[in-house]
Formats: C-alpha cells, sequence, structure tokens
C-alpha cells in the first residue's frame, strides 16, 4: 500500500509522516509540491510544517501548488487524504474541509502531549480505534483554532464529522473543542495534533498515533 | 500607474487574538479612550489600468487568495 507524502517548501513533518506509514506497515511516497504528479500512491498525509513560511494565511499558498490541483482532485475521486497540523489548515484553505484554523486565542505557541477523544472511527484513517476511546499524542501549533459559523458546527456535528476533540482545557481556543474533522465522504481527515508522533515509545508519549496510519493500509488492503 | 488597495478583515464573530493583543498594550501606555482593535491586512496592487476587466479579476483574486471567505472579509478601492 503506498501512502505518498508532500513536501512544501517549509514542511517539517515529512519524513516523520513517511515513518509512521513504514511502522504501519505501509509503503510511504515522498511526493514533491512542484509535480503535478501522485506517483500511483493509494493515499496522500500532507504533513505538519510552515508550507511557504506560512505567509499571508497558514495553508493559503500551499493550496495553489501544483500537486494540489491532482490532490483535490484525488480526494474528490475518494481517495484518503490526511491533513495533520498545517496540513489541516491546507485542507480547509483547499476547500476539502469546511472551517478554517486561526491564531491560538491565547496568542502563544503550544506544545504538549495532548488527551483526544476519537469521535469517529468510521473514516478511512480512524477504524482502528473506537467511537469515544480516548489517546494521548503530541500537539504543537501557534495558529490552531478551529472556527466556523454556527451552522457549519452543527452540520459536522449532527452527521457525525467530528473526528477527535481535545478532552479537558481547549489549548488553542477551537470551538467546541473540535481537534479534528473529514469530509461527508469521510475519506478526507484533518486534524491539529500529531499522531505521527506517537508511534514509538521511544521518541514519543506512547503509540496512540499509530491507528491512523493502519487504519489507512488496512482500509487500502482490503479494497 | 493606477493602484488597487485591497483591504481583508478579519470577520466581525472571528476572535482576533492579534487585535486583542494590541488593545491589551494600550493601557499600559496610557491610552484610555480605545474600546476594542481589529488587525487587518492591506494590499496594494499596482496594474496597468484600473479598468472593468481587471476590477473584476481583483475581485475574484480577492476572494480566493488575498482572503479566506470563511473567517474574512475584503474590501476593493481604487487609489489615483
Amino acid at each position: 500500500m503506498k501512502i505518498g507524502v508532500v513536501t512544501f517548501p517549509g514542511s517539517l513533518d515529512d519524513v516523520d509522516a513517511q515513518r509512521a506509514v513504514r511502522l504501519a506497515g505501509g509503503e510511504p511516497v515522498a511526493l514533491w509540491h512542484g509535480d503535478h504528479d501522485l506517483l500511483g500512491v493509494d493515499a496522500v498525509i500532507l504533513p505538519g510544517g510552515f508550507s511557504y513560511g506560512d505567509y499571508l494565511r497558514c495553508g493559503a499558498i500551499a493550496r495553489f501548488a501544483p500537486v494540489m490541483t491532482e490532490v483535490v482532485a484525488a480526494a474528490q475521486g475518494g481517495m484518503p487524504v490526511l491533513g495533520i497540523c498545517n496540513g489541516f489548515q491546507i485542507l480547509c484553505e483547499s476547500h476539502l474541509l469546511p472551517g478554517a484554523l486561526i491564531r491560538n486565542n491565547h496568542r502563544t505557541f503550544v506544545c504538549r502531549d495532548q488527551v483526544l477523544q476519537v469521535e469517529n472511527a468510521s473514516t478511512a484513517w480512524t477504524t482502528a480505534y473506537t467511537a469515544g476511546q480516548q489517546i494521548t499524542v503530541p500537539l504543537k501549533n501557534g495558529e490552531g483554532g478551529f472556527v466556523a459559523d454556527t451552522e457549519t458546527l452543527d452540520r459536522l456535528e449532527g452527521e457525525g464529522q467530528v473526528v477527535v476533540r481535545y478532552v479537558g482545557q481547549d489549548p488553542n481556543g477551537s470551538l467546541r473543542a473540535i481537534a479534528g474533522i473529514t469530509n461527508e465522504r469521510g475519506n478526507v481527515v484533518g486534524l491539529m495534533p500529531h499522531p505521527e508522533h506517537a508511534i514509538e515509545d521511544l521518541t514519543g508519549p506512547g503509540t496512540d498515533g499509530l491507528g491512523f496510519f493502519t487504519s489507512a493500509v488496512q482500509a487500502l488492503m482490503s479494497v | 500607474m493606477p493602484r488597487i488597495v485591497v483591504d481583508v478583515m478579519p470577520k466581525p464573530e472571528i476572535l482576533d487574538p492579534q487585535g486583542k493583543a494590541v488593545h491589551g498594550a494600550l493601557p499600559r501606555l496610557g491610552f484610555h479612550a480605545v474600546t476594542d482593535v481589529r488587525q487587518g491586512k492591506r494590499f496594494e496592487l499596482e496594474v496597468e489600468a484600473a479598468d472593468d476587466a481587471t476590477l473584476a479579476e481583483v475581485h475574484e483574486l480577492a476572494g480566493t487568495l488575498l482572503s479566506n471567505p470563511v473567517i474574512e472579509d475584503y474590501a476593493v478601492r481604487v487609489e489615483a
């Protein structure tokens, strides 16, 4: 199962995401932002970082990178796409997911191990979990406040499109403590916390994040 | 050459942490008359001619790249 990881100028966690794919039993494929080519991958991850220096707005310029034309088309065709942190911001700017991410309400960068509750365990990226399960993965962002209008928030909650929610104190002012969402089809998922940093006991708070990657690998194998 | 100015502001209902930070600093500097601050962005676009076609293009540009309509409003005006 080939899972592509896009490297933009300023991507930070692309190699970590590739490693997570490998540990989950998949084959990571490095994709380049400037190419109009997904190299035949079965799924795509947009990793964390600071694409194009986060100039203008986070993810706003990355959205127009050549590879995103292919990613948007593939996502609309049902390909699993996961956006982590900056990748989540890019997915929102690309209109593959609703809402937007704004600067944290306390205006400081937050970096800590974060407890999350899995709300939707039926997306392409979360079948390894059970609904209601609590997991701990690192969170690190300066612009992680998820916002959308009330109607959109109601729809996300009503349709089960909230994938993960913050447990305890909301770390960045996200409305309704939303940490991650999915599209209607369940193939596109974006979240601010970093599951790729919780895949080995040696380098993270545990292995709770690995499920995002094993979910996709297993979903692709069963197709 | 004419210049088109695009002002981008966070929507009123969207939290503006930067504006809040500025507002919070005012009393420390002795300014007490200001009750709220919101911070936006101003883009100055130089164009060959500020005709209708160009203005239409700028409106499109302002709504797709310069602003995110989910969280921001924009206004376009021509500066002589």
